[in-house]
C-alpha cells in the first residue's frame, strides 16, 4: 500500500520555484521549515472547544547547506536545535515547510524506480517530505544521525559487532555473512577502533564513552552516509578526549565527502569544527554567516550576548565581573512573545525606545545584510 | 590564615572488585576568602574530595587516612558523625552540591526547605527564619517572595540561586561548589559565577570550585589544583597553571580546549584514564605521556616545588 502524505502535496514546480530563487548547487535547502508539539488539553479546554496548545519548537525556518561543509547550530537548550536535526534527516515529521535535498544519483534512480510513487523531483533534487515512509529507506542510508548521548544511544543487550551489522542486515544491503563482517570490520578500523578483532565481541558497557561515540559514528557510516546530523557528540566526553573525536570527525568527513550539520551549544567547539554557523533562539534562526565571521562580529544582540558570556581559561577573568548583556530569562516556547521573540530581554530595545513600536509587533525577517551573512534584527537592519 | 589544611588525605572504596582509591594522597591549604579551583576530568576524585571534607563519603568508601584540620586545630578525620553535624557541616562548611537543581523537594515550598537548616541550627522561630530567608533570597538576586513557591515554578538558574542561599544560611567559612553550573546555559551560567564572586566580596567566605571546566575555574580561582587519578597533578596559582602549566597533564589539558576569541589548532592526550583500581605502576600518567621517561614506569614522581606556591608530582622536574 502506498500512503501519499495528504498535507504535504507539492509539486515539482515548487522545487522549481525554490531552486531557482535561491543559491544555486546547495546539498540541502530548507525552506519554512515548522515542527510544532501540541500539548493536551485539559477537561474544561476540550470542553469549550479550545484549539489545542503547542510548543513552537521549530518556528518557521530557512537556510541551505552547502555540500561538504560543517554547517553548526547552535543556541541554548530548548531554542529548537536538536528538532531541526531530527526534522532534517525526518525523524520527526514537520509541521509544514519542504526540505529539499539533493540525493546521490543512485539513490534517485532507486527511488524513482520503486514504483508507481509519485515523489516531487526536480533537477536531481527531491523534497524529501514528499518520499512515502515506506520508501524512505533509500534516502535513509545517506541520511545519518549521531545522537548526543552515547550511553544511550547503543543497546547494551547487542554486541558490537551485531549493533554494526543491524543497519546492513536491515537495509539488506549484504548477503554473505561473511562480507558483512568485512564491512564492520572496516567501519572499526575507520573510526580506529584498532584492533577491530578486539571490539567486535564486547558489549557496549565494557566500552568508554568515547569509543562508544565512534561505534555511533561507524554505525552512521557503514551504510554510506552522506549527510550527518551530529547532535551534541562531544559533551558528554571528557575534555581530553573531545578533541581526538572532532578530529576524528573532521577525517572522515574528508575520507568519505561527508556533510555535517553539527549542533552545539558550545561557540567555541563550533568555531573550531564548522564553516558556518546559524544561531537559534526560540525556535528561530536569529543570525547565519561564517563560523569566524559570525563570532569575531556578531551583530544580534542575543549572540553578542551569548559570546561574552563563555568563559575562557584566562586567570584575568577573576578580577572582573563578567558583563553579559542580556535581561530576564527565556520565555517558554508556548508563549512566544510578540514581534521579535528576543524583545523581552533585549538590552538594545532599551537604548532605543524609538524602535519600541517594531520590535514589538512585526517580526524580524532575517535578511542577508552581507554576502552570505544573515541576521534577523530590526536595529542591526536600521544601522 | 590557613583555614583549612588537608594533608595526605586518602578515600578509598571497598568494591567487590577490590579497592579504588578514589583520592590517594591529597594535600592542598585554603586561606581566608581565597578560592580553590579543583580541575580534572571525571573520574579524578574532585568530589570525593568535597565529599571527604563534608564528611559525607557513602559506604562502601572510607576516609582511610589523612588530616583535614579545620583552623588548624579540629581534625574532622577523627570527629564523630554527631559533633561534624553540630559544629561543623553547614555552620562552617557548607556545599552546593552537582545537579543540586534536581536536589530539591518538590513536595515543599522553597521557604520550608531554606528554613529547616536555620531552625535547626540557628535556634531561630519561624517567623525569624524565615525573614532571614527573605534577606538571603535577595542577596542571590531573587525575589523574596519565592519563599510561598514550590520548586517546579522555578527555572533551572533560579533553582541553583536558591541553593547557592541555602549553602549560605548559617554564614559558613567555606562553601564547596561541586560542577555549580555544569547543567545551565552559558547566559545562566555567567550570571551564577558572577553571583559567587559578588557573594565573596561582600561575606569573605573562602571557596572550593570543581569543574571539569578550566574556563568556569579561571573564572573565580586563586589558585588551582589539576587532579588526575586520585592525586593531585599539578597546584599552583591560577595564572602559573593557566599561562604557564608545568605538568604534562595540564598541558595536555589546557591545549584541548577550542578557544572562542581564536582559532587554534587543540590537541589531545591519547588513552583513556587509568582504571583506579589497579592503577599504573610509577606516575599514574605515564601511559598517556608524551615525555614519559623510564623513571616514570618504575617509581612515583614525587612532589617537586617549583616556587613557594607552586608544585608539580612529575620526575621532569623531580
Amino acid at each position: 500500500m502506498i500512503i501519499v502524505n495528504e498535507n504535504k502535496v507539492t509539486d515539482s514546480e515548487k522545487i522549481r520555484e525554490i531552486l531557482e530563487s535561491s543559491k544555486p548547487n546547495r546539498l540541502i535547502y530548507v525552506r519554512n521549515l515548522k515542527k510544532y508539539f501540541f500539548l493536551r488539553r485539559g477537561l474544561l479546554e476540550t470542553l469549550k472547544r479550545k484549539p489545542p496548545k503547542s510548543v513552537k519548537a521549530v518556528d518557521d525556518i530557512t537556510f541551505d547547506i552547502k555540500p561538504l561543509e560543517t554547517f553548526g547550530l547552535a543556541g541554548e537548550s530548548g531554542c529548537g536545535k536538536t528538532t531541526t536535526g531530527k526534522v532534517l534527516i525526518r525523524l520527526y515529521e514537520p509541521t509544514g515547510g519542504m526540505i529539499i535535498y539533493k540525493p546521490r544519483e543512485e539513490t534517485l534512480d532507486k527511488l524513482t524506480n520503486t514504483g508507481n510513487i509519485n515523489i516531487e523531483k526536480y533537477d536531481g533534487y527531491v523534497d524529501i517530505l514528499s518520499v512515502p515512509r515506506n520508501h524512505f529507506s533509500y534516502l535513509r542510508r545517506e541520511l545519518q544521525m549521531i545522537f548526543q548521548d552515547p550511553y544511550g544511544a547503543l543497546n547494551p543487550r547487542m554486541r558490537i559487532k551485531e549493533i554494526l551489522e543491524e543497519p546492513l542486515v536491515i537495509h539488506n544491503l549484504v548477503d554473505s555473512a561473511e562480507e558483512r563482517l568485512d564491512r564492520v570490520i572496516r567501519a572499526l578500523e575507520e573510526v580506529r577502533l584498532i584492533p577491530p578483532e578486539d571490539f567486535l565481541d564486547r558489549f557496549p558497557h565494557m566500552l568508554s564513552g568515547g569509543q562508544r561515540q565512534r561505534v555511533c559514528i561507524a554505525r552512521a557510516l557503514i551504510m554510506g552516509a552522506r549527510f550527518i546530523v551530529a547532535d551534541e557528540p562531544v559533551s558528554m566526553i571528557d575534555v581530553s578526549l573531545r578533541a581526538e573525536l572532532l578530529n576524528l570527525m573532521m577525517d572522515l568527513k574528508k575520507r568519505h565527502n561527508l556533510t555535517y550539520l553539527f549542533i552545539t551549544h558550545d561557540l567555541a567547539v563550533a568555531r573550531y569544527l564548522c564553516d558556518r554557523i546559524a544561531i537559534m533562539y526560540l525556535g528561530k534562526i536569529i543570525e547565519m554567516g561564517d563560523a569566524d565571521d559570525l563570532i569575531d562580529n556578531p551583530l544580534h544582540p542575543y549572540t553578542k550576548a551569548l559570546i561574552s558570556a563563555i568563559p575562557e581559561p584566562d586567570p584575568e577573568n577573576r578580577k572582573r565581573m563578567r558583563v553579559v548583556p542580556i535581561k530576564g530569562e527565556v520565555p517558554s516556547a508556548v508563549s512566544i512573545p510578540s514581534g521579535c521573540r528576543f524583545h523581552p530581554r533585549c538590552v538594545v530595545l532599551d537604548e532605543h525606545p524609538e524602535l519600541q513600536e517594531k520590535c514589538l509587533k512585526k517580526e524580524p525577517p532575517l535578511i542577508e545584510i552581507k554576502p552570505d551573512r544573515y541576521v534577523a534584527c530590526w536595529y542591526v537592519m536600521k544601522s | 590564615m590557613v583555614l583549612l589544611r588537608v594533608d595526605g588525605l586518602k578515600t578509598y572504596f571497598f568494591t567487590y572488585r577490590g579497592v579504588v582509591k578514589a583520592v590517594d594522597n591529597v594535600s592542598f591549604t585554603l586561606e581566608k576568602g581565597e578560592t580553590l579551583g579543583l580541575a580534572g576530568e571525571s573520574g579524578c576524585g574532585k568530589s570525593t574530595t568535597a565529599y571527604s571534607i563534608m564528611k559525607l563519603i557513602p559506604p562502601p568508601g572510607r576516609i582511610v587516612d589523612g588530616k583535614i584540620l579545620l583552623d588548624d586545630k579540629l581534625n574532622l578525620v577523627e570527629m564523630s558523625e554527631s559533633e561534624i553535624r553540630f559544629k561543623v557541616r553547614w555552620k562552617r562548611i557548607s556545599m552546593v552540591f552537582q545537579g543540586a537543581m534536581n536536589a530539591l523537594n518538590p513536595v515543599y515550598t522553597i521557604g520550608h526547605q531554606l528554613c529547616e537548616a536555620l531552625t535547626f541550627h540557628a535556634d531561630m522561630t519561624k517567623e525569624e527564619a524565615l525573614e532571614r530567608c527573605k534577606k538571603l533570597l535577595t542577596m542571590v538576586g531573587l525575589e523574596p517572595d519565592i519563599v510561598k513557591r514550590y520548586p517546579h515554578e522555578l527555572s533551572g538558574g533560579m533553582k541553583q540561586r536558591v541553593f547557592i542561599a541555602m549553602a549560605l544560611v548559617l554564614s559558613p567559612d567555606i562553601i564547596i561548589c561541586d560542577e555549580p553550573t555544569t547543567a545551565l546555559d552559558v547566559v545562566v551560567q555567567a550570571q551564577i559565577l558572577n553571583l559567587l564572586k559578588e557573594l565573596q566580596q561582600k561575606m569573605g567566605m573562602s571557596i572550593i570550585i570543581i569543574s571539569h571546566d578550566l574556563g568556569v575555574i579561571a573564572e573565580l580561582s586563586d589558585k588551582i589544583a589539576v587532579m588526575y587519578a586520585g592525586k593531585i597533578a599539578e597546584l599552583g596559582p591560577a595564572e602559573k597553571i593557566l599561562l604557564e602549566p608545568a605538568h604534562p597533564y595540564t598541558k595536555g589539558l589546557i591545549s584541548s580546549i577550542p578557544r572562542l576569541t581564536k582559532k587554534v589548532e587543540i590537541t589531545w592526550i591519547p588513552g583513556l584514564p587509568p582504571d583506579l583500581i589497579n592503577p599504573p605502576e610509577g606516575c599514574r600518567f605515564h601511559p598517556r605521556c608524551p615525555q614519559a621517561m623510564d623513571i616514570c614506569k618504575r617509581e612515583e614522581p614525587p612532589t617537586v616545588k617549583l616556587s613557594p606556591d607552586h608544585e608539580v608530582m612529575c620526575w621532569l622536574y623531580g
